[in-house]
């Protein structure tokens, strides 16, 4: 084997997410795993590489995985990295691909979350003795959520699409209830969502204020589920059949990016900055432009969050995200179609499943496989996550040419 | 209650509870690039020498959000805001204000203000600190 150029999706699995009360991390992850060999008419037997990605499990998932769909012996590598964790499970199957040390890698992500609650917020508790004593990196005598801004992820989203606003104008509550307006009715069309209703502009507003201005509908769903992929070298692929050949997806470019140091990041995290690096390198990696885009699935963790990732995605020019959105670009029947599976509002986020799910759809529409949301001649698409810290994943996908 | 100036401690260490109270940080001597907490190097030019430089008191809130929904104990809602203060963003609860839309919006002038938190079972009282609209 020699490093390889080109890689691509063999085959790819996502279950149902939602609440699986019954099942485990082990039993999700197996789930996927099987149903992505099986995509792929690959076995176990033919991987030489398995990512395994969970964050609020106890480790070693990987090996755990392997006691239920096949014990081979290969290196097993369990990352996490926030809700970018599938995103790089993917990324570690691809870069041992990439490097020739495999022809075949399998990534899994998968996340229990469903009643998970607020993500972020509440720090340490105080004893019982009531004394101030300082502790931690500033010295605090008191925990600071909430005394010194907000930890609580749906808060600190807010504020970043409302830093949006003042810099460009624009925005207001209306506007961004509208962006989970357009994902709640996308998700109508996608059984495998964990939410399927359509909710109108009325009722989102109307609803539970969390952090303003995102109301509940306008936060990500906490729920279970998993996701997996096979990838496979392009000098491989060429020994396979034709039909997988055909179903295979051409990964055109796989980037992962951290923040770069910006004045503000240690106040309120930058997610704008390493997403825009990684998609300015996706796009070079890929030699598309996002003019070239059929879909985009980005990483709508709060309405808030896919306004701002409009612009850093460069799917308008910046500045431009508002009337971009307005424009009805991003609706399944628009110009760009932006998270058609019903993003993370209704589809769901267990977190280290997303940045492999994410892939999944895209590749369903790259197939002609997409069913009831299929957007039609779809050739070409990009999957988005971000996860706070910050690690941004970015995939290019395009469509056997074969 | 007595002695209560002498027994008072900032809820951080990055706020200084002298005549006016302010916050400092650890400024990197060779960028610039300023920092509440310690850090081994600086992370953006990675040298290692720091010093300590007052922050100015007054701002302008470059983003905001009503919290309404937090961890349990954490009295809602509440404003959280990031400041521009002379350059330097800092992360504070915006007090003083009515906590709704109507109220709060970015662009708004604010200046530092401190606040007891309490007393402890030593006599010991905590002072935290948030912005509040400067009024003209």
């Amino acid at each position: 084997m020699s490093a390889s150029d080109e890689i691509w999706i063999l085959g790819i699995h996502m279950t149902k997410f939602g609440k699986h009360p019954d099942r485990d991390v082990v039993d999700l992850g197996a789930e996927a795993i099987m149903g992505a060999l099986a995509d792929a008419q690959v076995t176990m037997a033919d991987i030489g590489i398995l990512a395994a990605g969970n964050l609020m499990g106890s480790g070693g998932l990987g090996q755990q995985l392997q006691k239920q769909v096949g014990q081979t012996g290969i290196p097993v590598f369990n990352v996490s990295n926030a809700c970018a964790t599938g995103a790089t499970a993917l990324r570690t199957a691809i870069m041992a691909v990439k490097a020739g040390e495999v022809d075949m890698g399998l990534a899994v992500g998968v996340e229990k979350l469903a009643g998970a609650g607020l993500l972020g917020g509440g720090g340490k508790s105080k004893s019982d003795d009531k004394v101030w004593a300082p502790s931690g990196r500033y010295g605090a005598v008191a925990p600071t959520d909430g005394r010194i801004g907000t930890d609580t992820m749906p808060g600190v989203f807010a504020q970043i699409g409302m830093e949006y606003g003042h810099k460009y104008g624009g925005t207001s509550f209306e506007l961004f209830a509208r962006i989970s307006e357009k994902n709640h009715s996308h998700s109508t069309l996608n059984p495998l969502a964990a939410y399927n209703k359509a909710m109108s502009l009325e009722q989102i507003m109307g609803d539970i204020m969390i952090a303003y201005p995102n109301t509940r509908p306008m936060c990500s769903a906490n729920c279970d589920g998993a996701s997996a992929a096979v990838v496979v070298s392009g000098a491989k692929l060429k020994t396979l059949s034709l039909e997988q050949q055909r179903r295979a997806v051409k990964v055109s470019a796989s980037v992962l990016t951290t923040d770069p140091w910006q004045e503000a990041c240690q106040i309120l995290p930058d997610v704008n900055t390493l997403t825009r690096n990684a998609a300015r390198k996706a796009y070079e990696q890929a030699g598309v432009g996002p003019e070239d885009l059929d879909l985009v699935e980005l990483h709508d963790c709060f309405a808030t969050a896919e306004l701002v990732h409009y612009d850093n995605l460069m799917l308008c020019e910046e500045g431009g995200a508002v009337d971009f959105f307005n424009s009805g670009a991003p609706w399944r029947d628009g110009r760009l179609p932006v998270n058609v599976s019903g993003g993370l509002q209704s589809k769901g986020h267990p977190i280290s499943a997303t940045g492999i799910a994410n892939i999944w759809e895209v590749c369903q529409h790259l197939r002609n496989e997409g069913g009831q949301r299929q957007i039609e001649g779809a050739k070409v698409g990009l999957a988005h996550v971000i996860g706070l810290g910050s690690a941004c994943g970015i995939h290019v996908l395009e469509s056997s040419a074969a | 209650m007595t002695d209560t100036v002498a027994n008072q401690v900032p809820l951080v260490d990055y706020l200084v509870l002298a005549d006016t109270p302010h916050l400092v940080a650890q400024e990197c001597t060779s960028c610039g690039a300023r920092y509440f907490d310690r850090r081994n190097a600086c992370a953006s030019c990675f040298a290692t020498k720091f010093r300590q430089v007052d922050i100015a008191t007054t701002g302008v809130v470059r983003t905001f959000t009503i919290v309404a929904y937090a961890a349990p104990g954490i009295p809602v809602p509440f404003v959280s805001a990031v400041i521009d203060c002379e350059g330097t963003s800092v992360r504070a609860n915006l007090i003083e204000v009515e906590a709704d839309p109507d109220h709060v919006s970015t662009g708004m002038r604010v200046e530092l203000a401190t606040y007891s938190l309490g007393v402890d079972d030593n006599g010991t009282e905590a002072i935290g600190f948030g912005f509040r609209p400067v009024s003209s």
